[in-house]
Order: C-alpha cells, then structure tokens, then sequence
C-alpha cells in the first residue's frame, strides 16, 4: 500500500482557473508561476515517495498525436501515469482527412470514450484551440505548427530557473528557426512575462524583423550577443515545416550558428545551452557542447515530465484531492 | 425571356435613394409593366390594380448586383446550388449576380454557360449573368473560347478566384477581348509568395503561427494589371484588391485616367486579421483579412471613390470542408445573405459611408462594370427594386440564411439594417416575415 503521507499532499492552488493549456501567450504570469512551482512540489513528491501518485486516480488522458512525436508523447504518458491516470494513444501519421474523417470527428470519437483530457498535436496552428471550443473535455496542446507548445517553453523556463532561481534581467537567446518553431513563440511569451530579456537569432529569412514590435530583440550575428547571453536555447531546424529552403546549405547554417567549443570560450562563463531536441547534432550544436558541462538538455528532458504532470493535475485534480491512494497493483 | 408582367406597386413613404438621379429624399414610386413606371404619380394616375406598399422608416433603392458569387453549379452542389444561391441574394437585396466559373467543371464552354442560364431561369429568382473561364480548364495557361463564350451570353470572363498570374495570357486575353467588349475581372495575386499562406503577414501571423500571405503579394500584380491596362487598351477590373499598396497605385492610375474598375469583397472591410485569434475557419479567404491600417485605407479608397464597388464576395463552402484543421480548409465567406446588413452595420451606422455612396457601390459601379441595365430607378428602367429598413436589428444565426452553407464568422452576431422586400423586373421576388 502506498500511500502520500499528509504531510506531502499537495493543496491545490485556488487561484487556478484554467481548463486548457494552449499557449503562453495568453496566460498571466501568476499562473505561469503557478505552474513552475507546482511541477517542482510534484517532482519532489514524486522523488521522496518513489511511487505513482493518486491525484489523477481514475482519470483517462489521450494522447491524441496527429503529428509524429515520440519524445513529447511518451513523456505525457509517463506524466499521466505518476499521478495515477489511465492514458489512451491515438497517433495518426498523416491528416485525418486521408481516412475521410476531420480531426474534430476523431478527437470527438476519442472523447465518447469517457476521456477527461486530451492532448493533442497536430502540424496545423490553431487545432487545439479549436478542439477547445468543440470538446467538452479539458484540452492540452503538444504543439501546433509552428503557433505554441506551452509545456515545452514551460519545461525550458523552469530549467532556467533551476539553474539560475530567477528569470528576472537575465539574457536568453533562442537561435535558429525561429518562423516555423512553436517552442521559440512559447518560450518568448512565457520568458518575457517572468522578466527575461529576450533575443532571438537566425538567418534572416527565419527571423522576422516584426519581433522587435513586441520588445524583443532581433539578431542575425551570434557571435555579437553571444557575449551578453545568459542562456542559448538551440532550435532545431525544422526542415519539414519549411516550403522553400531558407538558407543555402546545413554547412554555411552551422558555420554562422552552431555552437561549438570555439564559441563557448567567447561565452559567459555560467552560460546555460539548451535545446529542445531531437538535436541535430553537428548543425545547431556540436557534440562536445551537447555532452559539456554547461548543457542542461538532459535536465530539460527530466523537467519536461515535472511540467507536464503539474499540467494535467491543475486541469484535472481540482476536487480530486480526497480520492484515496493507489495500492502496489495500481488499483483504488 | 420575354414574360408580361401585369403586378402594379405602389411604393409610398419610402426614402427613394438614386445616385444616377441624384435622388435622395422622400417620394413614392410606381412599378408597372415590369419597369419603373413614375416617381411621385398623382392618385389619378394610379391603374385600379395597384397595390400599395408603406415604405415608411424604409429606403428604397435600386436592387443590388454582385460582381462574382460562387454558385457551385455544376459540380459543387454541397456548397452552392444555384436555387440556394439566387435565394441568399434575393434576401440580401441582389436583384443581379454575375456567378463565377469556379465550378466542376469550369464554365469554359458554350455549353456550360447554357446550364447554368436555364438553372437559373428555372429557379426563377434574381438575374443571374454567367462569368466565363479567360483559361480553358481555368488552367491559366491557353485561352478559353471567349468569342464562344460570349455568343452564349458570358457576360465577363474570370478565372477567379484563381488569378490570372500568368502575364502572357493576360496580354493576350485583354488585347483578345477587345474584339468582344466584355471585361476581364482579375484578382490580383502573385502566388509564388503566397503559396500554402492561410492568413496577412503582420504582427498577428507572427503570434499564431499561421503560413503568411504578405500583402506585396497583391501590390505586384496590381502593378502589373495597371500597366497592362496601359499597354493593351484592355478592359480590365480588379475584382478584390484589400492592400494599402494596391490602394494607393490605384489612385496613382486613376490620376492619369487609366480606364480601371477596382471592388472590394466586403469581409475585406469588416474583419480584421486580429480575429484569428479564434482560428474560426470561416475567416480563412483569399484575398485575406488585413492588419487594420490596410483596412483603413481601402475604407478611404471606398468612401473616395478610388475604390468603385463592394462586392460580397460570395464563397459558401460546405461545413465538411470547414471542419478540417485550417491547413486543408478551403478559402471563402458566404456572404450574399448578410453583405448589406454588413456595409450598413460596419460601414454607414459609423459615418465611413453614406447611403448614396454604399447605392453605388453597391448597384451602380456593379451594373457599370457589367455593362447591364441596372443600378437605377429612372422611369423607364426595369424595376428592380429593393426596400431595406435601416433599423432592424437581428441576430445572424444559420436557420436564417438561405445560402446552403453558412460559413460565415457573423453566426450569433447582431447587425443592423435588413432587407424588407425585393422586386425584379416589376414582381416582388421576396418579402421578410
């Protein structure tokens, strides 16, 4: 029998209204806090106990993956399971409309199981938004398009923190594809609101000058911010959202980007490298740098789960609170 | 279609608004013989079968005509019919449409343009004037049978929405209708910068993501459309333009009096690209919803005149397509039930239009184009009339539009202004209950 001991339960933060998780943008940054903390007191209940938890007990979350993800899924799973939530997968490589059936038809089919929450990512901005308005159930987005992933700048934020205790006055700098990368839109609402300074930085035809029109700073050269940066998050090129190629060759994109070890000499010495992976590594970052002592990308992963578990408790766990523990065999 | 028409109205009290007459004042006019028959008749006049209509509150203007409303027949029945379709623009005051070629198949072929004539006499609504493919297939590539195409009644040739991109086949088509005098509508786009876009490039896009559809996209090839103006003589209209840019080259044109004719789709001047936000897919259209300053100054352009004519750019697409994720989503509005109540929810009520204006460009700048005898209430003319009472308030809600498909972002939203009742040639086609 396993049991939360009282002590370790955690209250259930009253100012939380939410029912979806969709993007950064436009949620406070109370709540954003909110969020950060309540995956740190998950985690270290999670950590002291050892155990799945039972705030979720009961509960059935879907995975509904219209778009390939391995990383982001499994880590979902993994965070519904440690509160003790039963999960379903659906993933879909293609449209759904190649099989004749909109998207809002098959998450309503899944939903007709007795789901409580799905989790959705899908190549298109906008789909969890509108599934939002068309399910009853709570909704979370795992990424559309290139709009937001609010778990993965919320996974990023919190790791700063870690490292750092505060967002406040320091200087990230998100590099690469910032026009097809939802995790750069995330990242950028969320590290604004909690007092970042924000830069990003890439080929010019990634990098829309219109940036600076919401306070953030533009950049095509790295190695002119590279000394003032707090933090370089290192993103992907997403070479399958893009209709033309943006630049002329993957060697002239990491001769101007890719941080290697000549660039970090030129770095602060504390400089933190993330990256939201799957790395590329040898174009956005070379290996030295991806396994040296300032990358915190295996932390991000770890994190990822904190944060996603404090997602899916908030949206559901409301009232939940008595629900007794879970037994070895993962039966109430 | 010759066809006697023995009704007689009386049309009292109303607000008679005229631009061809420069009419605007109070005055009741009488329809007879399918015609306007006399404005302020004395009693004595009045044939013994008249009937009377109180138009107190009301503005009678001449009936509305469309520049280009998708139809969906042949082929795209689940949008459109072309019952459905004449219906949704008797209620929303159109007494003529021009229907696009955008159908399954195209309407590049004497025979087609046939169809879709009886269709519509057969519905027996408003007029319904057929637009032909420029292109065979509507390809872009080889010239359709314009000469054909006219002789079957074309009334104006259009690939649209597809522009007409390529510029060779534009020369050629423009210097080819000069033989015909029919005009060539175009929207102007250069799709290479706009291909897979769904929404404005701007700040907006920016925050949502979305693949952008800059509006330099529309400058180029309004550019270009101008030039070839100049150069071929052509007569050519620019069927939706809604960039700042365009607006302003435009102008520029007009300066030097190059015979251009510029419209508007009316969503273009009532939604901005801030409502994306929503992500409703019925506010993906092409061309798209603007930032507000290219708004603002297509608004200007419209109460200038640089702009001639609103349409209502009429794209009704079934719900099926409409609930798919935004990428696979078809571009349109339908629009043909709710265009007017829009210019004067949007445009009058807020004082950026006067009713003589929206009358022109509304009915007027449209017959023009078309080259069609409507767009006035002179004594003589056919009575085509519509009756719009300014101050019905109402609520849009699908069960009373009569467009088959009600993908409009309006649905649940309060206008003002409606029509009350329509006449074409002298019958009355349509009353509001």
């Amino acid at each position: 029998m396993t049991d939360i001991a009282d002590n370790l339960r955690p209250s259930f933060p009253e100012s939380w209204q939410h029912r979806h998780l969709l993007d950064l943008e436009s949620m406070p940054a109370e709540d954003i806090i909110t969020l950060l903390d309540a995956a740190e007191q998950l985690d270290s209940i999670f950590r002291t106990t050892g155990r799945k938890l039972d705030l979720l007990a009961g509960c059935t979350i879907a995975n509904l993956f219209f778009e390939n993800s391995t990383r982001t899924r499994n880590s979902f799973s993994l965070a519904a399971k440690r509160l003790g939530a039963d999960t379903i997968e659906f993933s879909s490589g293609g449209s759904s409309v190649s099989k004749g059936e909109t998207f809002i038809d098959t998450a309503k089919t899944i939903e007709a199981m007795g789901v409580d929450a799905v989790v959705v990512r899908h190549a298109t901005p906008g789909t969890s938004h509108l599934l939002a308005q068309h399910l009853g159930c709570s909704v979370l987005n795992a990424g559309d398009g290139p709009h937001e992933h609010p778990t993965q700048g919320l996974l990023d934020i919190l790791t700063i923190r870690q490292q750092r205790g505060s967002l406040e006055g320091l200087t990230v700098a998100l590099v690469g594809d910032i026009a097809h990368s939802r995790t750069a839109r995330s990242n950028i609402w969320g590290l604004k609101k909690l007092g970042a300074q924000v830069i990003v930085c890439g080929p010019a035809t990634l990098v829309s000058k219109q940036w600076e029109k919401f306070g953030i700073e533009v950049a095509y050269n790295l190695d002119e911010i590279l000394p003032r940066c707090d933090v370089l998050n290192l993103l992907r090129i997403q070479f399958e959202r893009q209709a033309a190629s943006p630049f002329p060759s993957v060697r002239e994109y990491a001769l101007l980007y890719a941080m290697n070890s000549e660039r970090m000499e030129r770095s602060k010495p504390n400089i933190l490298i993330m990256a939201p992976g799957p790395i590329n590594r040898g174009v956005e970052i070379t290996p030295e740098v991806a396994d040296g002592p300032h990358s915190v990308i295996l932390q991000q992963v770890s994190n990822g789960i904190a944060i996603r578990m404090a997602a899916l408790w908030l949206l559901l766990g409301r009232g939940r609170a008595a629900v007794r523990p879970i037994n070895a065999e993962g039966v109430v | 279609m010759v066809r006697k028409v023995d009704e007689v109205w009386l049309i009292e009290n109303g607000r008679i608004v005229c631009p061809r007459q420069g009419l605007d004042r109070k005055g009741r006019m009488l329809l007879a013989g399918g015609q306007i028959a006399a404005i302020d008749p004395l009693d004595g006049e009045l044939p013994p079968n008249t009937v009377r209509v109180d138009a107190e509150g009301w503005i009678v203007a001449p009936g509305l005509v469309d520049l280009a409303s998708e139809l969906g027949e042949p082929g795209r029945e689940e949008d459109e019919t072309i019952e459905s379709g004449t219906m949704a623009a008797l209620a929303g005051g159109f007494t003529s449409i021009a229907c696009s070629a955008n159908t399954d198949p195209p309407i590049d072929t004497p025979m087609a343009v046939e169809f879709v004539r009886q269709k519509a006499a057969r519905a027996d609504r408003c007029r319904v004037y057929v637009i032909g493919c420029v292109s065979k297939g509507r390809l872009g590539e080889e010239l359709a049978e314009i000469g054909s195409l006219v002789e079957a009644g074309a009334i104006a040739l259009s690939d649209s929405p597809r522009p007409l991109s390529n510029t060779a086949l534009l020369r050629r088509a423009l210097e080819y209708c000069l033989m015909f005098n029919r005009p060539i509508l175009d929207r102007p786009e250069v799709p290479s910068l706009t291909r897979g876009g769904l929404m404005h490039e701007g700040e907006m896009q920016l925050i949502l993501g979305l693949p952008p559809m800059p509006a330099e996209a529309e400058d180029l090839a309004t550019s270009r459309d101008l030039r070839l103006i100049e150069t071929t003589g052509g007569r050519l209209h620019l069927s939706s333009i809604s960039t700042a840019g365009s607006v302003e080259l435009v102008r520029r044109s007009k300066h030097r009096t190059t015979p251009v004719t510029v419209g508007i789709r009316i969503g273009n001047l009532c939604f901005d690209d801030e409502m994306l936000r929503s992500f409703d897919s019925s506010l993906i259209m092409n061309p798209p919803l603007r930032s507000r300053e290219h708004i603002d100054a297509c608004l200007e352009a419209v109460a200038d005149g640089t702009i001639d004519l609103i349409t209502s750019g009429h794209q009704p697409k079934s719900l099926e397509k409409k609930m798919q994720e935004l990428s696979a989503v078809p571009f349109g509005m339908s629009s043909l039930d709710t265009a007017l109540s829009q210019v004067i929810t949007y445009l009058i009520k807020p004082g950026k239009l006067n009713w003589k204006r929206a009358i022109e460009c509304l009915s007027c700048a449209p017959a023009d184009v078309l080259g069609i005898e409507a767009g006035s209430l002179e004594v003589g003319k056919p009575a085509d009339v519509v009756l719009i009472d300014p101050a019905a308030t109402w609520t849009v809600e699908r069960s009373q539009m009569f467009s088959r498909n009600a993908n409009t972002p309006l649905l649940g939203k309060q206008l003002e202004g409606r029509v009350a009742m329509v006449w074409v040639g002298g019958r009355r086609k349509f009353t509001r209950h």
